[in-house]
């Protein structure tokens, strides 16, 4: 099994850089695999500019994405599972997350340098934007689909209202709590590279570095900057899949 | 007197399409401390509302319920087994039997002595640290008959609690559930639609009409426990109740 999750990409790499050697492919808009692993090495020793490494890069964007990503679930969870819980609020409250969901994130950027000025806060802010919807809305659903008969059950057992917020709907949600956390995941890293472009000054984040590459003309190094972008979006996902299977091995059979 | 409740009517009115059904129409009946009582009658005639009603999680369009003779709050006093167990799956089978207890703010000692009690005597004794999703059906119903009993309650009320079972570990746990009655002393309510499972568990049986629910058979089952299903007597209480519950069916159709 393994060996056909390597085979294909492999395969694929290889067929590339035969295309890179045979001249079918023009290395001025196309580096090779091979120029690209060397671009990597380069943005690691060198840095670009130089001096600031790919890590420093990596680091200032996954720092943003924290921020806004944690903001997010802190909001998002506590307001999906009382949203879920009241049938009021979920009336009063859908139009309005429907109206402002299907918004781009990217449309936000305008007014979050309005309003936060370009740095941390309004990058921060964007991601935020992008991670809030799918929690929210994976928060409320999960709520709903806890069986009404727990909560009936936790009542036989003297359990309060406050019991059943914090045993039943909580746990009861978590799975797909889970889902949404995930889903805003990935949509906040994506959301975070485009918010880098325009909304940063301090010179370091992925998003930077790749317009700095494309100014200076190098394609080799945009590329490494996406691949990095790429792996990065595979790690942050790995480490929520593993805390997902960890918290959730009751679902297991 | 263990349980009385007095011209209980309940009334469901649907939001939707501006329709109300009436579920109970003057339901009257009583269980003594510790009797076991059955409730049968043909399906959606309120049988469950009854036991919701007593349980204190619907409240009566109108009538009374008095549990020990006062008017009371229900949740000290009666416990409720599901049909479809309605464990919580996030929890272990010993996190499951405490949670009553952890309602109650019992220390982690207390707890953990109270429930250990109940796994050795409910044959759970290794499983302590299982999720219901890897129980057979037998076990999770009791787990969740330990979960309610390890409270203490002096009434139970249980809804269908073995129709999702195979018919053997039905058998198995009718004898099961016989043996913690005549233990304890509980006093039991207990809705099904099986009628030798009614015949064979309960001194009294009590037939509800199609919908609107209402008492029409009160039957002593005057047989010694425990019970032969294969004797003549069985088969004539047996009989009553498949005769009764035919007339609903003839009325409802007619």
């Amino acid at each position: 099994m393994n060996n056909k999750k390597i085979i294909f990409p492999l395969m694929l790499l290889v067929v590339w850089q035969v295309c890179s050697f045979a001249g079918i492919l023009p290395h001025s808009k196309i580096p090779s695999p091979l120029e690209i692993i060397i671009a990597l090495n380069e943005l690691m020793l060198t840095g670009l500019p130089a001096g600031s490494s790919l890590i420093t890069h990596g680091l200032y964007s996954l720092l943003r994405v924290i921020c806004g990503f944690l903001l997010a679930g802190v909001i998002a969870i506590p307001c999906g599972i009382i949203i879920g819980w009241s049938k009021i609020l979920r009336e009063v409250c859908t139009p309005v997350i429907e109206i402002i969901r299907p918004i781009p994130p990217l449309a936000w950027i305008p007014l979050a340098i309005l309003w936060f000025g370009i740095g941390l806060k309004s990058a921060s802010f964007i991601i935020f934007l992008g991670c809030f919807f799918p929690i929210l809305l994976s928060t409320i659903s999960g709520v709903l689909a806890v069986d009404s008969i727990l909560i009936d059950a936790a009542r036989t057992l003297g359990a309060k209202e406050k019991d059943i917020f914090i045993k039943i709907l909580i746990p009861g949600a978590t799975p797909s709590i889970y889902t949404g956390v995930r889903i805003g995941m990935g949509i906040g890293w994506m959301t975070l590279v485009a918010a880098e472009f325009t909304g940063v000054k301090s010179g370091y984040g992925l998003g930077y570095m790749i317009m700095i590459a494309r100014d200076i003309q190098r394609p080799d190094l945009v590329i490494a900057g996406m691949v990095t972008i790429g792996l990065v979006g595979y790690m942050l996902d790995t480490v929520l899949r593993v805390m997902e299977a960890r918290s959730l091995r009751w679902r297991e059979t | 007197m263990g349980l009385e409740i007095n011209k209980l009517n309940k009334t469901f009115y649907n939001a939707d399409d501006h329709t109300t059904i009436v579920a109970l129409q003057d339901v009257s009946l009583r269980v003594d401390n510790g009797e076991f009582v059955s409730i049968i009658g043909p399906s959606g005639c309120g049988k469950t509302t009854i036991l919701r009603i007593i349980s204190g999680l619907e409240i009566p369009t109108a009538g009374d319920l008095y549990i020990h003779e006062k008017q009371a709050e229900p949740w000290n006093h009666v416990g409720f087994v599901f049909q479809e167990y309605a464990l919580f799956p996030w929890r272990t089978v010993s996190e499951n039997i405490q949670f009553g207890l952890e309602m109650k703010g019992l220390t982690k000692s207390e707890k953990k002595l109270r429930s250990n009690d109940y796994i050795h005597r409910f044959g759970l004794h290794g499983f302590e640290d299982t999720y219901p999703n890897e129980l057979s059906g037998g076990m999770r119903q009791r787990v969740a008959i330990a979960r309610t009993l390890v409270n203490d309650p002096s009434i139970i009320l249980m809804d269908e609690p073995f129709g999702a079972l195979d018919s053997q570990t039905r058998g198995q746990m009718q004898k099961f559930l016989l043996d913690i009655w005549r233990q304890s002393n509980k006093t039991i309510l207990f809705v099904t639609h099986n009628i030798d499972e009614a015949v064979f568990l309960s001194q009294k049986v009590i037939g509800i009409s199609k919908r609107p629910g209402s008492v029409q058979l009160s039957l002593n089952i005057d047989l010694p426990y425990p019970r032969d299903v294969t004797s003549d007597e069985f088969n004539r209480y047996r009989k009553e109740i498949i005769d009764f519950l035919n007339k609903q069916n003839i009325e409802q159709n007619g």
